[in-house]
């Protein structure tokens, strides 16, 4: 058993590190252009929104509309910081700075409406992410406004964006593996019989929607800091149903699916700005195509799983051996 | 031993539980009967922790539980088969189990109560690998009390087992609860089919809205003409 784990763990340090080693060598031969690379930017930090959003809505089965919300804290605090302090440390500190303030007021949110049963935190996180939308938007002295924040220095590159965006995947799908992760998903699967079984599903519920609102956090600061201007209508609530549509497509409840469906999307998306009149209506038209064949989304709530690596490559090992 | 003493219960404005007050003796499997709506459901929630009372008292071997949390309560051998099932639907069925040991942390006993489980319910076994959503009524209620057994418990709720069974499943069910008894552990068994939970306890209440209002031995209550008339079928 133990044997099977520290392999799976190995398979995927090694597809981690290719990765990273052939998005640099894409970056580096600028097949991966200026242009690509703030496509490439836009999937890292969707990534972290999306596995985020899907620990909160797909693991634990709370519905949040809210994910925009928590984006924008990270990416004005982040802003805030790194105006003031133009240097890596201050970025550093700029990143976990909003990551923690979202989380604080996730957790503020959190605690008094996942006491209930029911849709409550729909409402409620619809309501909060207006709030501070609003709050930004008239904190003139402080976010400058409806005109947002400019010239926020620049530090995100791809081995920062990978970091994190990887870091999120490896906390998140740990944390879905523990003993916390289970509780998540049996309240999801049926809160009533897990209270029954000792779980405490006020506790695990604000304990996944705490950590969904620090990575959401961490996306924001990573968007003010690759774009280097935020306003508080890039935070609106197209973006927290953006953020939901990449989760039910890639599969409530699949890690992976969050991933593939966050790539294609962007990519989608980039490719569907040649056709800038149109635009909305084919990647809206994808979207009901995609669902009507995969209600499920991509992956449901299926894993890929590095035996799939494991045998793509016996299929070539047999054919080497003869050689 | 489990006591329950005057036990008021509202939900908003209505009066479920009018002054509850019940016994149950170790080792001994007591019934707590009535129709729809009499406030059976609410008495097991409300001992297991899930509902709190407004008033009363509610002692497990002589210590107040009343404002113990529910998590504590399934610590100390309260664990509870709810109405209606309730299995994780797109869990398997071993996954179903070992959340019934969520709270405990040794590993070894956990594998030899999984065997046992498997032992009284060999469906079970063959099945472990199969989601619980896919099993049948009768497989899912014996998943349901398999996992309820995992967290070893010393008094077991059964809320309504015999529902939307046929007839040869909920023979059969009532056959394990006499089995899972006669191993030591205590049973509060909560029926609409009067007849077949009096026929197997030691002990008997009758609650109609909200209040009891007779107890007596299994024997004794299906002797009672009162019983016979309004439970029975005359
Ligand atoms: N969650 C609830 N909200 C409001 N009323 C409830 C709730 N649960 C039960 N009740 C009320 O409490 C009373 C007892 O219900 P219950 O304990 O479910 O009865 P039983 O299990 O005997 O059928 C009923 O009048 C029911 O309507
Ligand atoms: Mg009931």
């Amino acid at each position: 058993m133990k044997g099977i784990l520290e392999k799976n763990w190995v398979k995927g340090l090694i597809s981690l590190i290719l990765t990273f080693g052939i998005v640099q060598v894409l970056i580096s031969t600028n097949i991966i252009n200026d242009y690509l690379q703030s496509t490439l930017a836009t999937i890292c930090i969707n990534i972290i929104l999306a596995v985020s959003l899907n620990l909160i809505t797909g693991f634990t089965g709370q519905f949040s509309l809210g994910h925009a919300g928590f984006m924008s804290i990270g990416a004005y605090v982040c802003a805030l910081i790194t105006l003031n302090n133009r240097t890596i440390p201050g970025f550093i500190l700029g990143v976990f700075a909003g990551a923690i303030v979202a989380a604080i007021v996730g957790f503020l949110v959190g605690l008094p409406t996942l006491r209930l049963k029911g849709d409550y935190l729909a409402i409620a996180t619809l309501g909060m992410a207006e709030i501070i939308r609003i709050i930004f938007t008239n904190l003139d002295s402080i976010t400058n406004g409806p005109a947002g924040l400019q010239d926020i220095p620049q530090f995100t590159n791809w081995p920062w964006l990978f970091l994190y965006t990887a870091g999120t995947i490896i906390i998140i799908s740990n944390f879905i593996r523990s003993s916390h992760g289970r509780a998540c998903i049996s309240i999801r699967e049926d809160e009533i019989a897990s209270e029954a079984m000792g779980i405490n599903s006020t506790k695990n519920k604000v304990t996944a929607f705490t950590i969904g609102a620090f990575f959401a956090g961490i996306a924001g600061a990573l968007y003010a800091s690759t774009f280097n201007f935020i306003n508080p209508k890039i935070f609106d609530f197209s973006k927290s149903i953006n953020i939901l549509v990449i989760v039910v497509l890639g599969g409530l409840g699949s890690i992976s699916g969050s991933v593939i469906a966050a790539i294609v999307l962007e990519i989608i998306n980039t490719y569907l700005q040649s056709f800038a009149d149109i635009q909305m209506i084919l990647y809206s038209l994808l979207l009901v195509i995609i669902m009507i064949f995969r209600p499920q989304g991509l992956m449901g709530s299926k894993e890929i799983s590095f035996s799939v690596f494991g045998k793509l490559s016996s299929l070539f090992a047999p054919k080497k051996g003869r050689v | 031993m489990l006591e329950v003493k005057n036990l008021d219960v509202h939900f908003g404005v209505i009066h479920a539980l009018k002054g509850v007050s019940l016994t149950v003796n170790d080792g001994d499997i007591v019934t707590l009967i009535g129709a729809n709506g009499a406030g059976k459901t609410t008495t097991l929630r409300t001992i297991s922790g899930l509902k709190k009372p407004t008033n009363g008292e509610i002692l497990l071997d002589g210590k107040d539980i009343t404002h113990t949390s529910a998590q504590d309560r399934v610590k100390m051998g309260i664990s509870h088969v709810p109405e209606g099932r309730r299995v994780f639907p797109t869990m398997t069925v071993l996954e179903n189990l070992e959340l019934g040991a969520f709270l405990r942390r040794d590993k070894d006993e956990i594998a030899k109560d999984l065997k046992k489980v498997y032992e009284l319910f060999p469906i079970l076994a063959d099945r472990r690998k199969q989601l619980a959503g896919t099993l049948s009524g009768g497989e899912q209620q014996m998943l349901a009390m398999g996992r309820a057994l995992m967290s070893r418990p010393k008094i077991l709720f059964l809320d309504e087992p015999s529902m939307g069974l046929a007839p040869l499943f909920v023979q059969e069910i009532f056959n394990i609860i006499k089995n899972i008894n006669s191993t030591g552990t205590t049973i509060l068994l909560v029926e609409q089919n009067a007849k077949m939970a009096l026929q197997i306890a030691d002990y008997a209440y009758v609650i109609e809205t909200g209040s009891i209002v007779l107890s007596g031995t299994g024997k004794e209550l299906m002797e009672s003409e009162d019983i016979k008339k309004a439970y029975l079928g005359g």
